[in-house]
This record gives structure tokens, C-alpha cells and sequence, in this order.
């Protein structure tokens, strides 16, 4: 009962935050995105455009809700609750700080992995149920997608795994905290592991150059070209909340988590967060778009390949070299 | 040499093939350009264009204005590039009413069409990039740039002409606006300013892996094939057939002046981008070049009239072609008997209607991605195409 209330109340806490900076991260997106096309980005609503996320949700909440004729109605609609809640539940076993985590599972990442991974039913089922050729092909895109980048996905978690013989994403974390940051030493499976996963994360979370599932240019919009309002709110929200959530995983797995040079832990893990989350922006409007074959291509010919390598480097170090574990 | 694109299918309605409707309204399908793609899983199995959704009948509004009306009317056919509308329109009428064009007019309208054609291109540049990364990613970042720069040749082009778009400058016999004092030095500010900018947009076009993997070996038009279709501009130099009015049939000042001509042997999209940035490259050069040696004298060789209806042309027929940013655009005339004060018929032969009739061959057996990729390489304007 003790452990229930403490996941409830953690986990009230660690939504309400993480939709909190994701309307922060969107105004500041939004920023970064100006600053970089040599325009001044949202500066009307609130002082320097701060209640811009406020505006925008207002806006979609007033917009009607169309339906598709022909659209498979509870799919259509489950879609986009289904997505949200899938991204937020990632968030279950991210250790904030040492004691702010919602829920510390013992196989902590493999529920990050394994709900990451069922983002996609969502997507497909939106490009399913809308009844429309341009969700359809969005949501063969995410298919595809999506099952090729869970095996790199899970390559690069499993070098952590290895190295600090835990399962836990709070156990890696307080590994780190006691010998060192993954991504630092040893720094040949850790470095790469780290661009791996992260590489593999953008792809989850469909961002650029990875968000061909979307494609507007393409696709008009994708999955999401049916929906409006407040189910496309959902979606749009669950791609952020995705990629922040996926940033403060990398953050855990890779970069020690809450671990800095002075207390509280919490500081030094918000801080890597976002500075993950900052590079997936830089990234996104930097980047043209790739083909979907070609990601595939990268996808089978380079990454999983190199994940191989480095699960099976970082088993032998582990093996090898003494005084690990 | 005749080639078919139409495909033998048993059933259209194959259950295994989609028939998908990409356009009229679609991000990416510059305007209102329409075409019904038969697909095999993302793979284009035949691909049929539809044009005319922006027609305005701007043919047959001309053959009801008088010969000095028509101007302001042909800039909105192409309205990325409306000083060489202009220019083509008042060539064919000055050819028709035998009318001598003073050297200095001449002079202004070689800079005005290559100012014309940078602007141009940096436009596409844009467009391009946002149909390969999107509106809301790298492709924007690019895109807002190149309006940037695009933006200072606007600036000068008002500085002339008084308004931003819709010069109406060009008037038969010559021009209506001289330049102003100071121009020269102003041009050469902004030609600075865009030339130490190029390079950054090739670092993030053609010099970028992605970029390249998207448009390398996508949407192979032979040179023949281009021929065959009466293809010109671009699109006709990247598949490596060395054709250019400006040099080969020269008008306003080129004979004056050097015009080398970029030419790749690809021709494929990538190719395209290259022979569009050497362009760039190349305008530049000819309005530095020019812009110090702009003669002095009268810019305006025909006697001013009060009334439209004083310009008048018996008989004849003439066709003109300049050398566009997308190509050959050819205004051909036929003088009216019925007012002889507006042209019985007025055809404009369109650069952009061209390059589309390519889209049936090339398109099947690419993908929708590449099929978007192709369409922005060949720079359709469509009000251009549909007139």
C-alpha cells in the first residue's frame, strides 16, 4: 500500500512536471528555432512570448473535433490517448534523483524499452483508422520504422546493462555515481553506445531526420493529417514528451544521472535532460530528411551491425578487465 | 524518337495498387498542381498530371488589351520571376511594331533579368530544401534564409520600380523607371552580401550527406528525353545538352558581355542544384560585370502615347524567346486587324509546362518521397503553366 501511494504521488509530481517543461521546451523550441532562421520566434503572448504553449493549447482545445466519415471510431479515438499515456508511462522509471522516482523497477529498462517500443501501435493504429492513403502510408512508414530502430534500441541499452550488471535505470544510475560516467570510460562502448541510443531514440520518437512517419511534405501530414483539436494535441504532445523523456533516459543510462559535483542530484539531472533535449532541437532544424528506405538501410547496414560490436566489446571488457563490477 | 509513357495494367483497380491523389491541395505541390499516383506499396507504378487549376485565361485577356495594357498582366504568370515576363511579352511587341530598343533599356534589362534569375533561384533553393526536410525542420531553416537574401534584391528591384513584385517597368521600346543615382554601388553591396552567403547554403544543400542521398541518381531525365519534351533552362543543362539562349541567341545586351554556361551530365536532381548554384555563381559575375558599363542615353526608344489605343501593329506575326530562370519562355504574336490595337492572338510558351510533361517518365518506379523530391528539382511555377 506504502509503495502504491508513493507511486501515485510521484508519479502526479513527475507528469505534472513533465508536461510543465514540455510547454516550457515548446516555447523555447520555438526560440531556438527563430533565433536560428533569423526571425525572433513567439514574442506577443506573455512577456517574451512565455505563454505562447498556453495560447497554442487554447487554440486546439477550441477547434472542432472532425471525424472522418468512414473513420474506425474507437480506434481513431483511442489513438491519441493511448499515445500520450505511453510516453508519459516511460516516465515511470526515470530516477529524477535518487529518491524522486515513481516507480524503481528492478527491470527498469527493459519497461523502458518495452513501452517505447509499443509507441508505435498507436501511430499505426491512427494511420489506420483514419481512413485515409496518406495516414495509411505514414503508419507503414511507422511500422516499419519503428521495428528496425528497436534492435539498435535495445543494443545500445544493453552495453549499461552490461557494464554495471544492473537492470535497474536507478541501479546504472547509482553504478555511475560510484565509478563513472558510462559515456566517459570506458569510452569505446560507451561513447558510440550513447550516439546509438540516442540515434535510435530520435528515430522512436519519430523527430527529424527521422519523422518520416509525418512527412509533410510528403504525406500533408501523416498519421495525424485527420486529426484535429485536442486528439491532435495529443499526439503533438506525445512526440515532445517522448523525446523528453527519452533524453532524461540517455541522461541515466549514459551520463550518471544525478551525479554532479554538488547536491541536491535533482539539478544535475534536469540539467543533462535538457541539454539532450536542447541537441534534439539543434538537430531537427538543422537536418534535411532522410528516405524511409535509406533509414531502414542505415538502420540494418550500420547500426545494428555496430550495436552488435558493442554489446560484445562491452561483454569482454567486463570479462577482461579487472576491477570492473 | 517517340517515347510512351502510358502503362499496360490488366485492371486499374488492381486490389494491390493504390491510387493515391497527391495534390491539387498538398504541401508540396508548389501551388495547385495536381497528380494521380498509382502505387505499389510507396513505389509509383504510373503517374498522371493533371494542370489547370490555376488558369486564368490569360491568353485570351490579352487579345482584348491594347498592346501597352498587356504588360502588368503577364507578371503574375510566373510570379517568381515577373521582370523576365515582362521582358518576354515587350520584346515580341517590339519586334511586331519594328521598334529599336536604346542600349542603355537594353543594358538595365540584362541586370533586371539577372538580379531576376538570383532571386529566382534562391527562391527555389528554398522551396526545395523545404520539400526534402519540411516546413518544420532544416528545410524551413534554409528556406528562411534564402527569403533573407532573396529579400535584398526585392529591395533593390523597389528601389527602382516602386513596388516589390509587380514591376510593370518594362514598356514597349524601352524602360519606364531609370535607375536611380547610386545604384550601382548599392547592387554590389547586396551581390557581396549574397555571394559570401552561397557557400553557407551549399554547405547545407548540396555539400550535406543527406541532401545528397536524397537527390543523387533521383529522377534521371536524358538529354535526349528533355529534348524530345522541349525542356530548356536548367533542368535541360543538368542533363547535359549545353543550351542557352543568352548565349546562343542573344538578346537585350549578352552579345556584349561573356555568358559561360554551367553544364552537368548527371541528370538527375542533384545535378539540377548544381547547375542552379553555378547560375547563381554566374549572375552574379554578369551583373558586376554590367552594372559599371550601363551606357548613358535615353531609356526609352518610342514616341510616348497618349491614348493605348494609338499603338497599333497591321500584320504579322512574330515569336520571341528569352532565357528565363526555368528556361525558354517564347511569346509569340499575331498582330489583330479587328482592333489593330491588340494582338489577334498572344501564345506564351511556358518553361515550367515543359519540365511537368517529364513527371510521366520519370516518376514511375521512384517512391512518393523521391516523387516530391523531383517535382521541387524542376521548379514548376504553375502559374506559369496554367496561365
Amino acid at each position: 500500500m506504502n509503495a502504491l501511494l508513493h507511486g501515485a504521488v510521484y508519479g502526479a509530481v513527475i507528469v505534472t512536471v513533465l508536461l510543465t517543461i514540455t510547454a516550457l521546451g515548446l516555447w523555447f523550441e520555438r526560440k531556438f528555432a527563430g533565433r536560428m532562421q533569423s526571425r525572433l520566434g513567439p514574442t506577443m503572448v506573455g512577456p517574451i512570448g512565455l505563454l505562447q504553449p498556453v495560447a497554442d493549447v487554447l487554440k486546439l482545445l477550441q477547434k472542432e473535433d472532425i471525424v472522418p466519415r468512414d473513420a474506425d471510431r474507437p480506434l481513431f479515438d483511442l489513438a491519441p490517448l493511448l499515445s500520450a499515456m505511453l510516453a508519459l508511462a516511460v516516465a515511470a522509471v526515470v530516477p529524477f534523483s535518487p529518491k524522486a522516482i515513481a516507480s524503481d523497477l528492478d527491470v527498469g529498462v527493459l519497461w523502458v524499452l518495452a513501452i517505447g517500443g509499443l509507441t508505435v501501435i498507436p501511430t499505426f493504429m491512427a494511420g489506420w483508422a483514419s481512413n485515409n492513403k496518406f495516414a495509411l502510408l505514414g503508419g507503414m512508414r511507422a511500422i516499419a520504422q519503428s521495428v528496425s530502430y528497436g534492435v539498435p534500441l535495445v543494443l545500445a541499452a544493453l552495453v549499461p546493462v552490461i557494464l554495471t550488471g544492473s537492470l535497474s535505470v536507478s541501479g546504472i544510475a547509482l553504478w555511475q555515481t560510484h565509478h563513472h560516467w558510462i559515456v566517459v570510460w570506458p569510452v569505446v562502448p560507451g561513447l558510440p553506445a550513447f550516439v546509438l541510443f540516442f540515434l535510435a531514440m530520435l528515430a522512436e520518437s519519430n523527430r527529424i531526420p527521422f519523422d518520416i512517419p509525418e512527412a509533410e511534405s510528403e504525406l500533408v501530414a501523416g498519421v495525424t493529417t485527420e486529426y484535429t483539436g485536442m486528439k491532435f494535441t495529443l499526439f503533438y504532445m506525445a512526440e515532445y514528451v517522448h523525446t523528453l523523456v527519452g533524453s532524461a533516459v540517455a541522461a541515466a543510462l549514459f551520463f550518471g544521472g544525478w551525479d554532479g559535483p554538488f547536491h541536491p542530484g535533482l539539478v544535475w539531472m534536469v540539467a543533462k535532460t535538457l541539454l539532450l533535449f536542447v541537441s534534439v532541437y539543434w538537430v531537427r532544424w538543422s537536418l534535411l530528411r532522410l528516405r524511409s528506405d535509406q533509414l531502414l538501410a542505415l538502420c540494418w547496414k550500420w547500426l545494428t551491425p555496430i550495436g552488435i560490436a558493442l554489446v560484445l566489446f562491452a561483454a569482454a571488457w567486463v570479462e577482461f578487465v579487472p576491477g570492473e563490477l | 524518337m517517340m517515347i510512351q509513357p502510358e502503362l499496360e495494367l490488366e485492371d486499374e483497380h488492381d486490389a494491390d495498387l493504390m491510387l493515391l491523389h497527391f495534390g491539387p491541395q498538398h504541401p508540396s505541390t508548389h501551388g495547385v498542381f495536381r497528380m494521380d499516383l498509382l502505387l505499389d506499396g510507396e513505389i509509383i507504378v504510373k503517374a498522371t498530371p493533371y494542370l489547370g487549376y490555376l488558369h486564368r485565361a490569360v491568353e485570351k485577356l490579352c487579345e482584348r488589351l491594347a498592346y501597352v495594357q498587356i504588360t502588368p498582366i503577364v507578371d503574375k504568370n510566373d510570379y517568381v520571376a515577373p521582370m523576365t515576363n515582362e521582358q518576354a511579352l515587350v520584346m515580341g511587341f517590339e519586334k511586331l511594331l519594328a521598334v529599336e530598343v536604346p542600349r542603355r533599356a537594353r543594358w538595365m534589362r540584362m541586370i533586371f533579368a539577372e538580379l531576376q534569375r538570383l532571386a529566382s533561384h534562391l527562391l527555389w533553393l528554398g522551396t526545395f530544401t523545404l520539400d526534402l526536410g519540411g516546413a518544420l525542420g532544416g528545410g524551413s531553416t534554409l528556406f528562411l534564409h534564402c527569403f533573407r537574401e532573396r529579400e535584398l534584391i526585392l529591395d533593390l528591384f523597389e528601389e527602382v520600380t516602386g513596388a516589390r513584385f509587380h514591376y510593370n517597368t518594362h514598356t514597349i521600346g524601352g524602360n519606364r523607371h531609370d535607375l536611380p543615382a547610386g545604384f550601382a554601388a548599392k547592387v554590389k553591396a547586396a551581390l557581396d552580401t549574397i555571394e559570401t552567403r552561397i557557400p553557407e547554403y551549399e554547405a547545407l544543400s548540396v555539400d550535406n550527406s543527406i541532401f545528397v542521398a536524397r537527390t543523387k541518381g533521383v529522377g534521371v531525365l536524358t538529354g535526349d528525353l528533355a529534348l524530345e519534351l522541349g525542356i530548356t533552362g536548367p533542368v535541360l543543362r543538368a542533363s547535359g545538352v549545353d543550351h542557352d539562349l543568352r548565349r546562343d541567341a542573344p538578346y537585350h545586351a549578352y552579345d556584349e558581355i561573356e555568358v559561360r554556361v554551367p553544364v552537368e551530365h548527371e541528370g538527375d536532381c542533384l545535378a539540377r542544384a548544381k547547375v542552379r548554384f553555378a547560375e547563381m555563381r554566374e549572375s552574379i559575375r554578369i551583373v558586376r560585370d554590367a552594372i559599371d558599363g550601363v551606357p548613358e542615353g535615353p531609356i526609352n526608344g518610342f514616341k510616348p502615347v497618349r491614348q493605348p489605343t494609338q499603338v497599333k501593329a497591321t500584320s504579322g506575326q512574330v515569336y520571341v524567346a528569352i532565357e528565363t530562370p526555368r528556361g525558354e519562355l517564347g511569346t509569340f504574336v499575331i498582330a489583330g486587324s479587328d482592333p489593330a490595337t491588340s494582338p489577334h492572338r498572344l501564345k506564351i510558351r511556358p518553361p515550367s509546362l515543359h519540365a511537368l510533361s517529364a513527371l510521366p517518365y520519370i516518376l514511375p518506379g521512384v517512391t512518393v518521397s523521391d516523387a516530391v523530391a523531383i517535382l521541387g528539382s524542376l521548379d514548376p511555377i504553375m502559374g506559369e503553366v496554367d496561365r
